[in-house]
Formats: C-alpha cells, sequence, structure tokens
C-alpha cells in the first residue's frame, strides 16, 4: 500500500513557530483522532466523545480548533518545542517537521514490529527575521492568511477519503491507535523533524559529508 | 432514483444521519459565529446523546429554527439547506458576509456502507466544518461584534441563493460525504470586498456601509425566515429549557438587553479602552480630590454600575507633611451626569476633578478635635474668647518649641504641654513673632493631658522619631574610632592571654 505523502510550506517569524505548527498539527490531530473505543462482546464496539476547543494565536492573527485533550496537546508541545529548540534562536533558518501516522505489524521473533506509514504530513519551515514593528504587524495578519490557507488545504486532502486504516478488532488496536490517552484516541503517529542550514543543506547530509570524507582519508 | 438499493433499516439510518447531520452543522455554524471561544469536552465513554461522537452543544433556539426550516423534509437533491451569515450595524444597514450550503448532487455510491462508513465520514466532515469556520473572514469580524455591529443569521431550505454577497464572493468546499442515495457537499461562499479592508478599518468607518448597494436586492423568494442574532450563549449541560431571545429581527437596540453575557460586554468596553486617569499632582495648599470612575458591566442589561475606584486624597496641609489615612466619613462625588449617558460613561472613564468647595468641606476641613490645641486651664485665657482661638499664635509656642517640626532631642526634655501647664508666661515672652505659622499642640484623640507627666501625647513625640545613632553621629564615630584603634593592642593582649578558653570554645563547636 502506498503512502500517501502530503507537504505544506509556511514562512513565518522567529516567535510564531510554534504557534504556526500547532495549528496546522492539531488540525490535522483533529481529523485523525477519534473518542476512546470500548469493545463489548459480539465484537461490537462503542465510540467516546471528542470535544473541541477554539485556541487563540498571541503572535499571529489566527484561531484554530484542536480536540480537548491535555495530554495531547502536552505531547504535541513537547514534539514542536524540540523543533523549536533545534531550530535555534531568532536567526534565520529552515526547518521541516513531519507528522506521520501509521500502523504496526507485528513480526514473528527476533524481528521487532514493523512501522508502516500510510499518511506522511511534511511542514516545511521558513524563519524569516523582521527589521521592524510594521514589519512584525504585517507579518501576523499575513502568516494568519496563510495559515488560513493551508488548513483549507488540509481539510481539502482529509475529504478526499483516501486510505484509512481498517477498524481493528479488539487484539489489533494498539496496532492502529494510541490507546494510551484517557480522553480520545488517535491514530499512531509520530513527529520528526529535521533541521537545514541557511546554507540549504540539511543537517545529515553534512554529516554524512563529513564521515565519507574521513573514510576516504 | 433506484433506492431500492438501500435496505429499509439502512434508509431510515440514512435519514436519521442526514437530518441530524444538517442539525449539527448549523449548530456549529452559528456557534463558530457567537463571538467567543467555543470548548467543549471529550468524553472516554459516550453518553448516546452525541451525535457523531463529537460534543457539539445544542442552542434549542437554532434547533428549532433549523427544524422550522426544514418543515419536516430533508436536504436532498434540489433542496439545499443554506445558513446564511450577515452583519447588521448599530445603525441599521446590513450586509451579507457568507453562506453555508448543505446540498446534495446525484452522484451516488452505492456500495458504500451507512451504518458505519457514512456515519465516519459526516463525523469528519463536521470536524472539518469546525477547522473551517475559523478560518473564513467571518469569523474575526464575528469575535468583535458588539456595540457597533452584530452578526445575524438566517436559514431557509431550498435553492442557495448568493447574489448577496456582492462581487467577487469566494467558495471553499469543506467536503464531501458519497451516501447510496448521492453525495452530500458541504460548503461555503464568502464576500470578499471586506478581504481588501482589514478589520479594524471596517468597524470604524461606518459610513462604507453605504457606499454597497449590491444587497438592496429585492429577493424574489417567498421563504424568507427572519434575522437571528447570533449573540446569545448555548445553554448549561444541564439546562433543558432555554429562556433565550425571542424571534425579532431588530437586535441592534436589544443586544443590550438580552442578558449578554459578560464577554461581550467588556468585548465592547474593549474597543475604547478605558484611560487610565493619573491623579492629578496633588498641592499640598488647595488639596483636590480625583475621582475615577469606570462603568462595570452589570450581569443584565447593559446599565453599568458606577463604582469610585482609587480615590486620592489631597494633601493635608499641615506644615507639609500629607496625611494618608482618608478620613472616615469620604463622600465620593457622584456627578449628576452619571444618569444621563449610561452608555458613553460605561465605554470612557470620567475623571471628575471636584474643586474644594463642592464636596470638600466635610472631608478636608481640619477636625478641630484631632489637631487643635485645646486651650490649657491656664494658659490661653485671655484668647479663650477670641473665635478660632486655638489657631491664634501663642507667644511662648514657637517653631523650634514645636515638637512637631523638630524630634525632641531625648526623653528627659519636658513637653511644651507641660511647659504651658507649669510656666505660665516664664518662658520666651514676646509678642507673637510668628504670625505666618499657626502653633499646634499635637493632641492624641481620647487621651487625658492633665493627669501623668508621661502621657499619650507625650510618649508618641518623644518616640516619635528614633534618636540618631550614636555610632553615625560624626564626632562621635571619629571619637569611637580613635579610642577604638588605640584600644586595640590592650584586647589583643587579652585576647592572647585567654587564647586557650577560645580554642576549648572552638572545639566544642566541632
Amino acid at each position: 500500500m502506498n503512502c500517501r505523502s502530503e507537504a505544506l510550506e509556511v514562512s513565518v517569524e522567529g516567535r510564531q513557530v510554534d504557534e504556526a505548527m500547532l495549528a496546522l498539527l492539531h488540525t490535522i490531530l483533529l481529523h485523525r483522532s477519534t473518542g476512546k473505543f470500548h469493545y463489548k462482546k459480539e465484537g461490537t464496539y462503542s465510540i467516546g466523545t471528542v470535544g473541541t476547543q477554539d485556541i487563540d494565536c498571541d503572535f499571529i492573527d489566527f484561531s484554530f480548533v484542536r480536540v480537548s485533550s491535555d495530554e495531547l496537546d502536552r505531547a504535541i508541545r513537547k514534539a514542536v518545542g524540540e523543533f523549536k529548540d533545534a531550530m535555534g534562536n531568532g536567526t534565520d533558518g529552515m526547518g521541516q517537521i513531519s507528522l506521520e501516522f501509521y500502523q504496526k505489524k507485528k513480526s514473528r521473533w527476533p524481528f521487532s514490529d514493523e512501522c508502516i506509514p500510510w499518511e506522511v504530513w511534511s511542514i516545511k519551515v521558513n524563519v524569516v527575521n523582521l527589521a521592524n514593528e510594521q514589519e512584525r504587524q504585517i507579518c501576523r495578519e499575513k502568516v494568519g492568511e496563510k495559515l488560513g490557507e493551508k488548513v483549507i488545504n488540509i481539510v481539502e486532502v482529509i475529504n478526499r477519503h483516501e486510505y484509512l486504516p481498517k477498524m481493528p478488532t479488539q487484539s489489533e488496536v494498539d496496532n492502529v491507535f494510541d490507546t494510551s490517552l484517557k480522553d480520545v484516541q488517535p491514530y499512531l503517529y509520530k513527529i520528526n523533524f529535521q533541521i537545514t542550514d541557511t546554507l540549504g543543506t540539511s543537517v545529515s547530509t553534512t554529516m554524512r559529508r563529513l564521515i565519507k570524507d574521513t573514510l576516504a582519508l | 432514483m433506484m433506492d431500492s438499493d438501500l435496505s429499509p433499516q439502512d434508509k431510515k439510518d440514512l435519514d436519521k444521519f442526514i437530518k441530524f447531520f444538517a442539525l449539527k452543522t448549523v449548530q456549529v455554524i452559528v456557534q463558530a459565529r457567537l463571538g467567543e471561544k467555543v470548548c467543549t469536552r471529550s468524553l472516554s465513554s459516550p453518553t448516546g446523546s452525541d451525535w457523531f461522537n463529537l460534543a457539539i452543544k445544542d442552542i434549542p433556539e437554532v434547533t428549532h429554527e433549523a427544524k422550522k426550516a426544514l418543515s419536516g423534509q430533508l436536504p436532498g437533491i434540489g433542496r439545499s439547506m443554506c445558513v446564511e451569515i450577515s452583519l447588521k450595524t448599530s445603525e441599521g444597514d446590513s450586509m451579507e458576509l457568507e453562506t453555508w450550503c448543505l446540498e446534495m448532487n446525484e452522484k451516488c455510491d452505492k456500495d458504500i456502507k451507512v451504518s458505519y462508513t457514512v456515519y465516519n465520514r459526516l463525523s469528519l466532515l463536521l470536524k472539518s466544518l469546525l477547522a473551517i469556520t475559523r478560518v473564513t473572514p467571518a469569523y474575526k469580524l464575528s469575535r468583535k461584534q458588539g456595540h457597533d455591529y452584530v452578526i445575524l443569521y438566517r436559514i431557509y431550505f431550498g435553492e442557495v441563493q448568493l447574489t448577496g454577497l456582492g462581487e467577487g464572493f469566494q467558495t471553499v468546499r469543506v467536503g464531501v460525504v458519497g451516501t447510496p442515495i448521492g453525495t452530500i457537499t458541504l460548503s461555503c461562499a464568502y464576500r470578499t470586498n471586506l478581504a481588501f479592508m482589514s478589520t479594524r478599518q471596517f468597524e470604524r468607518t461606518a459610513p462604507i456601509m453605504g457606499i454597497i448597494i449590491d444587497h438592496f436586492v429585492e429577493r424574489p423568494f417567498g421563504n424568507m425566515g427572519h434575522m437571528h442574532p447570533c449573540n446569545y450563549r448555548a445553554p448549561g449541560e444541564d439546562e433543558g429549557a432555554y429562556n433565550g431571545v425571542e424571534d425579532s429581527q431588530e437586535v441592534c437596540t436589544t443586544s443590550f438587553s438580552t442578558s449578554p453575557p459578560s464577554q461581550l460586554y467588556c468585548s465592547r468596553l474593549s474597543y475604547q479602552p478605558p484611560d487610565f486617569c493619573h491623579p492629578s499632582t496633588l498641592n499640598a495648599a488647595d488639596p483636590h480630590q480625583v475621582t475615577t470612575q469606570m462603568g462595570i458591566p452589570g450581569k443584565e442589561g447593559g446599565v453599568p454600575q458606577q463604582v469610585p475606584v482609587q480615590p486620592c486624597h489631597g494633601a493635608q496641609a499641615e506644615h507639609g507633611r500629607v496625611s494618608s489615612c482618608p478620613p472616615a466619613d469620604h463622600v465620593p462625588a457622584t456627578p449628576s451626569s452619571s444618569g444621563e449617558d449610561a452608555e458613553t460613561s460605561s465605554r470612557s472613564v470620567e475623571v471628575k476633578s471636584v474643586s474644594p468647595c463642592d464636596v470638600l468641606e466635610t472631608t478636608f476641613t481640619r477636625k478641630v478635635g484631632a489637631f487643635v490645641n485645646k486651650p490649657g486651664t491656664q494658659v490661653t485665657t485671655a484668647s479663650l474668647d477670641l473665635p478660632f482661638a486655638a489657631f491664634a499664635p501663642r507667644a511662648y509656642d514657637l517653631e523650634e518649641n514645636d515638637p512637631m517640626v523638630q524630634p525632641p532631642e531625648s526623653p528627659a526634655t519636658s513637653s511644651p504641654l507641660q511647659g504651658s501647664l507649669h510656666s505660665q508666661g516664664s518662658g520666651e515672652s514676646g509678642g507673637p513673632a510668628q504670625d505666618d505659622f499657626v502653633m499646634v499642640d499635637f493632641k492624641p484623640a481620647f487621651s487625658k493631658d492633665d493627669l501623668l507627666p508621661m502621657d499619650l501625647g507625650t510618649f508618641y513625640r518623644e518616640f516619635q522619631n528614633p534618636p540618631q545613632l550614636a555610632s553615625l553621629t560624626i564626632d562621635v564615630s571619629s571619637q569611637s574610632m580613635a579610642e577604638d584603634l588605640d584600644s586595640l593592642p590592650e584586647k589583643l593582649a587579652v585576647y592572647e592571654k585567654n587564647i586557650d578558653e577560645f580554642d576549648a570554645f572552638v572545639d566544642t563547636l566541632q
């Protein structure tokens, strides 16, 4: 099965990185989370209720809706915080954060479980530095509009109703959903990121080149 | 349309899903235009009443209006359900902002499972609706609604009308869900004229409303529902009945009285942020009173309560000293204009500077009892006949002896009061040297002054100012420094002699 891959790109000011990432990641997760499953006899199950809440951004003229789950919010904020730290402070830079939904496939011993992604969202971030307050004000509004466009893009992709994992039986539910949260149940996901320096080369390629050069000597 | 492929149970389920989907769609749209942030809780166990596994509250009036518009029918092919969002200014101008359309087209998906796939996809579509309703331009406008304008909604059923949106309106598709009887589509057409104006500009320049003439289009269709305001709060989870707004078109003036949420009122206040007054500089000789008044939103209606805040008190002009305790009988200045224009005063802060003659007589006149010297029994017999005799300067009470001006040097100093009692006239004689100063003896309230030499007043006077530290006076310190230096060798000798003692002490510490 092919993994669906979607790319989004935003240019933001340094202090807007957190909120922009939260807005987009939460919008995606809103659509990729269900209520908690409660399995009953005869293979039926009932689904819990997902609440939502409005979040206003402080540095961007934008509001978004996220799932009402503090646990999920904390997990996303932690990942975004790590991404922000890796991006550095204030200087221009580029980075990419990716949200990958995957299924686990149990393998026999000694092989570990396989993680098979079925949808990957890549969000490219360009961080710009602004000179004065007027530019920042314009940036607030512009980034707000851009994020609105990105939300429309996300909704468009999701409503194509392409591949979604089958609803699992009770024994399989942990291969499809993250059942560790108390109140909601998102599909299994992981968040990765990579930072590119201003030269446009990613850190990993630089390292690879260094190692190759060292070995070549 | 062949429905025979669909089992009766599936058909029944599908109709129910579509009906409740339509009702929930309306709820999401209207709640997103209420002007408040929406927040609902996730529940791990289903309650059985949360359609599409989403916590979307039901505002009864909105459900009622939606059902009225549907009149027992369901959205279907050629029968669209539309929610029109418009803006109405306080001057009566109105303008359509957006129209949300729930339509069905003929494209069927026969193989799709109704009770499972369709249901889940409708749930997904509602989530998308939640996200998109925050993205269209009307969202920001609705968050700032209040005094200048309100957001209204209208539900109608039948043909979609988009002419009121002006030229160049944009459309955004929220999503589609295929069903065996047709494909449900949800989309939004929104006005873009505002997109070129900043929302701030729109709030302030109301005359622009007059320029947009294309919305005065005579509506050819009969089923025109009334416009409803999007400015009431959803009832709490436990509330069944809802005492909401009656179906009324005119909402501008009633938006205050329709038990607005206090947050709405505060948002109106935020249009013109109150200028917190700074107390005017106090002239020591001529005290002014400054009262800050802010309109505080009341829970019902729009009448603010005038509450004086932070009254600043003038200086008690007693030898330049400022009293920091407000007198107990402080009278807040309540200007007569507070009743006249409650609305404007609720949005701005009035700074009232009351001249002393108006109100302050009761507050800033010297309290004769506390601070005025009671004529002693033997002292000023001659002046007792004079009015304000207490204020008359007395020969023996010169400024340098006044304990309020110069602190007593040591407790041994006899109080001037004693002096006045026991040395009548034997002190400094001489005419009234100081006409400028009014000598006032310190008389603490409720204390008797003729019994003990050390009364409360004396005690207070004498210990009011602490004496200078001996080590800080220059000559004393220099003396002691010299003394210290001289005595140093002796001290060292003593310590060396007792060195064993010190060592033993140190050992006990370890």
